[in-house]
């Protein structure tokens, strides 16, 4: 403990003094503070990113190795920086549509950040619950943050009672492993249940950890808030909504499942197993019956994470790799759909259902074009980045002796890509009714940036996969 | 020191809050206190794991839930709030603008 003991920290450091300092900016600054705030804090986000991928900072223990950051946590934090930085971009817009231009939406989205990058990068259940929390309570203003809107404040209500409950079961299940265990650590609490396999305390405490946790990523059965809070949410809330916390905390269960309960591998894996099983046919089919973009991309992103939860459920290295192979790309889909609807408006306001795209590929081809790549890849078809996200997944699962869940999955993503289909249906071949005002260069920008990972991932999908698989290894 | 009845105390609290989160059907506010009550109820099992194992960071994880009770206590009136200028009530059937 001597020198700099802070060190590996020092990105949410930096961050968090950022965030700080941003509020500061936003509350002196008379006039377009929005503008200025969003415009530094994306800097901000970029500069932490360039810092975490050069190396600069030393990997390893920080503040009393409550806090481990390792090639795991860097991979995690740089897609949720990237997540976050395309929100921040894409939202000005949006906000200046709906009248929401307030300095405080990316001081918020960095704080959510921080706590993202915590959960991420935590080494004992103190770090892990304070990360949790730093991450939802900054997400629960922002889902309400339309005041005037009646959706919006259910939403956030929603949100809330819901994000409370699922923290309190997390906090329960927490406080019986750390009493049975007698340890707060992860390492400790492994070796412990190394020598008592069949603590019946802490088993139950995991099965409370796992509901908490599977609230956050919102799979079946813990799914019911993820819709309602999509659809009242602002879209660009309901963006980042389904791209960076959702790494954030799919990667802390990796990481907790791996780490601190290897030896209980045949409890955990049972309970994933039916958790993935149940969100995958669920995402299929009752996002067949939507009509509204928001609420499908929830169902979509429920059967997602089912997907993503196969790579755990086998709790191996490849398991853990392909998971976050599907992350990135996840990431990048989720960004890409989310930033063509948002730049596709009629009569100055943003569309909402499905059937408003009607007749897209008359007016705007590129839009149409893109836009239909990114459901192409979102229902898994070659050659398309995300067929290679499953194939990886599938293949795991296989390796591991799974075959019921590969083959389940499979299935799934078959009947999944009906209503993928039939959104492409409508932007091609129906006829057109509405008349779209034209795209900001901005917006423009994020779409052809996460388009092109998204369609020419195939000709080199080593630039990713060596990094995750490296990623995946130091996590072992 | 038997712990067994600290343990079957925060399991009953706790259970209690559950149960008003979702039996209630009146007011959100009851939901509201329904989630401190399950913290508090979660502090009991640390503070008594923390004597009976003579281990500090139990205390300390107690301190800590605490201070984040309070901080979401204040978003969750705050959200609360704008929900009833909005809604004109914060009865829970109300709840359901969207269909779910």
């Amino acid at each position: 403990m001597t020198g700099l003991f802070y060190l590996p920290a020092l990105p949410e450091l930096f961050i968090a003094l950022g965030a700080m300092v941003l509020l500061m900016v936003g509350v002196f600054k008379k006039e377009k503070s929005y503008e200025t705030v969003s415009f530094l804090s994306v800097l901000l986000l970029t500069s932490v990113l360039v810092i975490i991928n050069l190396e600069y900072i030393p990997l390893g223990y920080a503040f009393n190795s409550s806090f481990l950051s390792d090639d795991f946590s860097n991979y995690t934090k740089s897609l949720i920086l990237l997540s976050s930085i395309g929100i921040i971009i894409i939202s000005s817009g949006y906000l200046k549509t709906i009248g929401i231009m307030k300095f405080e939406y990316p001081v918020l989205i960095l704080l959510s950040v921080i706590g993202m990058m915590v959960m991420v990068s935590s080494n004992d259940i103190i770090s892990l619950y304070l990360g949790l929390e730093l991450q939802s309570l900054p997400l629960y203003v922002l889902a309400s943050m339309r005041r005037e809107s009646k959706k919006s404040t259910e939403a956030g209500l929603k949100y809330f009672v819901l994000g409370a409950l699922s923290s309190c079961m997390l906090l329960y299940g927490l406080s019986l492993i750390y009493g049975f265990s007698g340890s707060i650590l992860y390492s400790d609490i492994a070796s412990f249940l190394s020598e008592n396999n069949s603590n019946q305390g802490i088993l139950f405490g995991l099965a409370f950890l796992t509901a908490g946790l599977a609230f956050k990523i919102s799979v079946v059965p813990f799914h019911m808030w993820a819709p309602d809070v999509y659809e009242g949410s602002p879209t660009t809330i309901t963006a980042f909504l389904a791209s960076a916390p959702k790494v954030a905390a799919v990667a802390l269960f990796t990481k907790i499942m791996v780490n601190c309960f290897p030896s209980l591998i045949d409890q955990w894996q049972l309970m994933i197993i039916f958790i993935s099983i149940a969100s995958m046919l669920l995402g299929s089919f009752a996002a067949i019956g939507q009509n509204n973009v928001k609420r499908l991309l929830a169902y979509s992103s429920i059967g997602h994470m089912g997907f993503v939860l196969i790579g755990l459920a086998t709790g191996t290295i490849s398991g853990v790799t392909g998971l976050l192979i599907y992350l990135t790309i996840y990431v990048f889909m989720v960004i890409g759909t989310f930033a063509c609807i948002l730049s596709l408006k009629v009569n100055g306001t943003n569309i909402e259902s499905i059937s408003d795209l009607s007749g897209l590929s008359k007016v705007n081809p590129m839009i149409a074009f893109v836009l239909s790549m990114f459901l192409f890849s979102l229902a898994g078809i070659p050659p398309l980045a995300g067929f290679f996200a499953k194939f990886y997944i599938f293949l795991s699962a296989i390796e591991s002796g799974l075959y019921a869940l590969a083959i389940i999955g499979v299935l799934a993503s078959v009947i999944g890509a009906f209503y993928y289909l039939r959104i492409i249906k409508i932007i091609y071949f129906d006829e057109n009714i509405n008349v779209f005002e034209p795209i900001t260069k901005r917006m423009k920008l994020i779409i052809y940036i996460t388009a092109i990972p998204v369609i020419l991932f195939f000709i080199r999908p080593s630039l990713i996969t060596d990094i995750a698989e490296k990623a995946a290894l130091s996590l072992f | 020191m038997d712990i067994s009845q600290y343990l079957i105390l925060s399991a009953i609290l706790f259970t209690v809050g559950i149960f008003g989160v979702f039996l209630n059907k009146k007011n959100i506010i009851i939901i509201l206190m329904s989630i401190e009550l399950m913290l508090l109820a979660v502090n009991i099992n640390f503070v008594a794991f923390s004597i009976y194992t003579n281990d500090m960071v139990g205390q300390l994880f107690s301190l800590l839930i605490l201070t984040v009770a309070a901080a979401e206590a204040a978003i969750g009136l705050a959200i609360l709030v704008i929900y009833n200028r909005n809604h004109k009530s914060i009865a829970v059937e109300d709840v359901s603008t969207m269909n779910g």
